[in-house]
Formats: structure tokens, C-alpha cells, sequence
């Protein structure tokens, strides 16, 4: 239901692009007519893409806090926002290598806002929302999800609530990366939470919040700063998105 | 010479200060008598021990992110409000043992040199309050509003992030609803003000329905 709603949007968008050309090729054509130069050979420049009206699988990924706001305090000299945002651009880098188009609503040290955030969200359409987060309490990657009551997509949805509409799609995600994390043996625990801009967000939205790795039976204390362990969550959720394009490609 | 007046003058007020000399000490016997008659305010027996309640504490677990019931007895008193404080008093102090699943910072309740030790209230709560749930029309429905109002130093120490921050008002919220059922709706503040969250995640601008609140699940 929410695919062939962006899908229509989408279509909608671009039937406003053909009478605009044809506007510009209306007036070119009014023009009076001018002695043609001797034509050039055409340069050898590639053709341009077919238009394509299918819409883009984009992921939005929201490094939190910036700025004055840093956070959690993970190390003594390692605050949360420089954490996530590290986080953010490896696997910015990870997701456009495996093809997958990226907004970030952070490239630097600053801190947008919750609104702004939202805003970026939702003008991408993005078919994910991943909120990274760092902190130094528990153990492995805790993901949450909006505490909202489920409520069908309706035309306009209410600023706060507005992920409301896509509680069952953010479950699945959070399944579909929970199910990821589980594969590459790094501890998981799911919630639910009212988190800002979470509640803003017109996509389905995870909260994924890293934490280090407490030493037990079977694994071994690992700290954050962990170059190997990051790179084993950023595959993991990777090859979760990668999963997830397939389901949404699938979608009515 | 002392002239006949002046001795008249000198017997009639001995005579007078010996009148009211008896007078004194007859009303003084007087007032002792009756401080004798009366009912003493010392107290003759004492306190009837409160007698303790089941209680359950929802007690957050960092490791696996889970909540679990810890059923305790309290002495509580009659009224609901004050029920709560001491059950949220008691919840939170369970947050500063060595040895909790949950560990938060700051002052706990009875050390030295806290405010909490000389009036006996545990520091990190400034005041709990019940009050009818509002309605749009004016009217109220059956349930009730909890507004929990954090003390600055207890949010200031609480860990940053969005596990121990949604442990620690699950708690709270799980804690006041499983005791006092009448609470559908808690409200938290900090420092008697309005802030948007707990330390840097949680969602403090927003009205918590215990029925919207549901214990993480870990693995």
C-alpha cells in the first residue's frame, strides 16, 4: 500500500514534466527562423538514460546528535555524535557500493535538528530510515522502533504521528537487520521507544543503536572503538538493506 | 519620730502583701492541680507499625535489555499519591546498589551529606503527583495521571542512550501501573520543568500511556 502510494506520487511528479518540455519546445519553435551554421560532427557523448518511473530505493540514514549536542560520552575521548557520525559515512560508502542510493541529513560536525532531520527524511521517500546511535550502556546493537499505535496511511498524517502509518514495515526492517546481526553472531535486543525525529518520519524507521561487546560464554568483550566489530555490524546491516531492497522490489 | 499615719500606711500594705502572697500561692496550687487532672502529651504506648504491602518493582536489566518483576513488601500509606512516591523511591534506590542490573550515578537516598538524608526523601525524585486524566470535553474518564518530576542531578547522572533511558521510564511507568492500576498515563518532568529528554534520547515532551509501553525483547 505504501509503495504504490510513493510510486503514484512519484508519477504523478514526473506527468508535470512533459508539458513543461513541451512548453519550452513551443516557444523555441516561435522563434523565427535562423540560417543553420554548418553542423558539426556530434560529440561522441553516450546516450541519455530512459526515463525511468519506477521509484529509486533510497536509504536515509540520520547520524545523531552534532554539534553542541555530543551525546553520550562513550570514552573519555570519544563522544557519541563523533561516533555516529563515523558510522554513517562507512556505510554511506558501503550501501553506494552495493548500489544503493543514500541521503545523509549530516555530513559534519553539526546538528540539524529533529525537524530538519524529518524534513530530509521525508522529502527522500526513502524506503528505509536508519537512526545511528551509540551508547556505552549494554551489549551489541539494541534496535528500536516507534512506540506509536499502528494507524493506516491516510492522506495527511498529523507532524508527530507520523510514523505511525508505517509501524509494520519499520518491524520488518528491524527484523530483516535483527536477522542480519544474528547471522554475524553479534548480540541483538529489540524495543520499542518515542524517540525524536523517530515519530516524524514518513518511511520505515529503525533506530540502530551501537554498544560494546560484553565478554560472555560465547563472545568476547570487545569495545567500540573496535575496528573489526564496526565493520561486522556495517556488513551486517548492509546485507539487511541489500535483503530488504529484494522485498521491496516485490511490493505490489 | 515615726508618725501614727505613716505606721498606719506601713501595717495596712503588709497586710495587703500577705493577702496576696496567700492569694499567689493558693491559684499556683491551684494550676498544679489541674496540670495533674489532665491527659499527659507524652506518649503513653507506641506506633502501630504501617502494616507492609506486596509490592512489584519492575527492575530493568542493561545486559539483555529486558524488565523483570521483583516482588518486595513495603509498609505503604493509605493515600495514592504518597503510595507512589515511595514506591518510585524505593525503585530508584534499587538503581544505586553495586550490584544492580541496572546502574544509574548520582546521590542515592541516605548518604551523607544529601538533602535526601536530612529530610528523609530520596534525592533523585522531586515530587510525585496524581491527578485526573484530562479530556477534551471537560470531562474525566476513570484513569489517572502520574506526573513524576525527576530531580536535575538525577537526570544529569543518568547514563546517556536510548536502552537505559527507555529501561529507566519503562520502569517507572511498568512500576506505577502494576501497583496503582488507576495509572494510565504518566507525564515526567524535570526539575518541576517541562524538558525535552532524559539524557540526550528518551522522549520526555510526551504523555506515556502504560498501555502503549511493553518490555523489550532481548536475545
Amino acid at each position: 500500500m505504501r509503495w504504490t502510494e510513493a510510486a503514484r506520487r512519484k508519477c504523478l511528479n514526473l506527468s508535470l514534466l512533459p508539458p513543461l518540455l513541451l512548453g519550452v519546445g513551443w516557444s523555441q519553435q516561435a522563434q523565427p527562423p535562423m540560417p543553420a551554421p554548418p553542423a558539426p560532427p556530434p560529440p561522441a557523448v553516450p546516450s541519455p538514460p530512459a526515463a525511468n518511473v519506477a521509484p529509486r530505493f533510497l536509504v536515509v540514514l540520520d547520524a545523531a546528535h552534532g554539534g553542541n549536542d555530543t551525546g553520550a560520552r562513550i570514552a573519555d575521548r570519544l563522544l557519541e555524535k563523533d561516533i555516529t557520525l563515523s558510522l554513517a559515512m562507512r556505510l554511506r560508502s558501503m550501501l553506494s557500493a552495493h548500489g544503493i542510493g543514500v541521503v545523509t541529513t549530516r555530513d559534519s560536525d553539526a546538528n540539524p535538528g529533529p525537524v530538519v532531520r524529518a524534513e530530509t527524511a521525508n522529502h527522500a521517500q526513502a524506503a528505509a530510515c536508519l537512526l545511528i546511535h551509540a551508547t556505552a550502556t549494554g551489549s551489541g546493537v539494541h534496535l528500536y522502533t516507534s512506540s506509536l499505535a499502528p494507524t493506516p496511511l491516510s492522506r495527511f498524517m498529523p507532524w508527530q504521528t507520523a510514523q505511525s502509518a508505517y509501524i509494520p514495515q519499520s518491524l520488518r526492517l528491524s527484523s530483516e537487520i535483527d536477522s542480519a546481526l544474528a547471522h554475524a553472531e553479534i548480540p541483538v535486543s529489540l524495543g520499542r521507544t518515542f524517540l525524536q525525529p523517530m515519530d516524524s518520519l514518513a518511511c520505515p524507521t529503525v533506530a540502530v543503536e551501537v554498544a560494546p561487546l560484553a565478554g560472555g560464554a560465547t563472545t568476547k568483550a570487545t569495545p567500540l572503538t573496535d575496528t573489526g566489530y564496526q565493520r561486522a555490524i556495517l556488513d551486517a546491516v548492509t546485507a539487511a538493506l541489500d535483503e530488504w531492497r529484494n522485498d521491496w522490489r516485490q511490493q505490489p | 519620730m515615726i508618725s501614727k499615719a505613716q505606721r498606719i500606711l506601713f501595717f495596712s500594705m503588709l497586710l495587703v502583701a500577705v493577702v496576696m502572697a496567700a492569694v499567689l500561692i493558693r491559684l499556683r496550687e491551684h494550676a498544679e492541680d489541674q496540670l495533674h487532672a489532665a491527659p499527659g502529651p507524652a506518649p503513653v504506648s507506641g506506633p502501630a507499625a504501617a502494616p507492609t504491602t506486596p509490592v512489584t518493582l519492575i527492575i530493568p536489566n542493561d545486559a539483555d535489555n529486558s524488565l523483570t518483576e521483583s516482588e518486595r513488601s513495603l509498609p505503604l500509606p493509605q493515600d495514592d499519591t504518597a503510595r507512589a512516591r515511595i514506591l518510585l523511591e524505593t525503585l530508584l534506590e534499587s538503581f544505586h546498589d553495586p550490584k544492580s542490573t541496572h546502574p544509574v550515578g548520582g546521590a542515592a537516598a541516605g548518604k551523607e551529606g544529601t538533602a535526601g538524608s536530612e529530610t528523609g526523601r530520596n534525592p533523585d525524585i522531586e515530587d510525585v503527583f496524581l491527578m485526573p486524566v484530562p479530556q477534551a470535553s471537560g470531562q474525566h474518564e476513570g484513569g489517572k495521571m502520574a506526573v513524576v518530576d525527576f530531580s536535575g542531578s538525577f537526570a544529569q547522572s543518568h547514563p546517556s542512550g536510548i536502552e537505559p533511558e527507555t529501561l529507566t521510564l519503562l520502569a517507572v511507568i511498568g512500576t506505577l501501573h502494576a501497583n496503582l492500576p488507576a495509572i494510565t498515563q504518566v507525564r515526567f518532568l524535570v526539575d518541576g520543568k517541562q524538558q525535552d529528554t532524559l539524557a540526550g534520547h528518551a522522549d520526555l515532551t510526551r504523555v506515556y500511556l502504560a498501555s502503549e509501553t511493553s518490555a523489550p525483547e532481548g536475545r
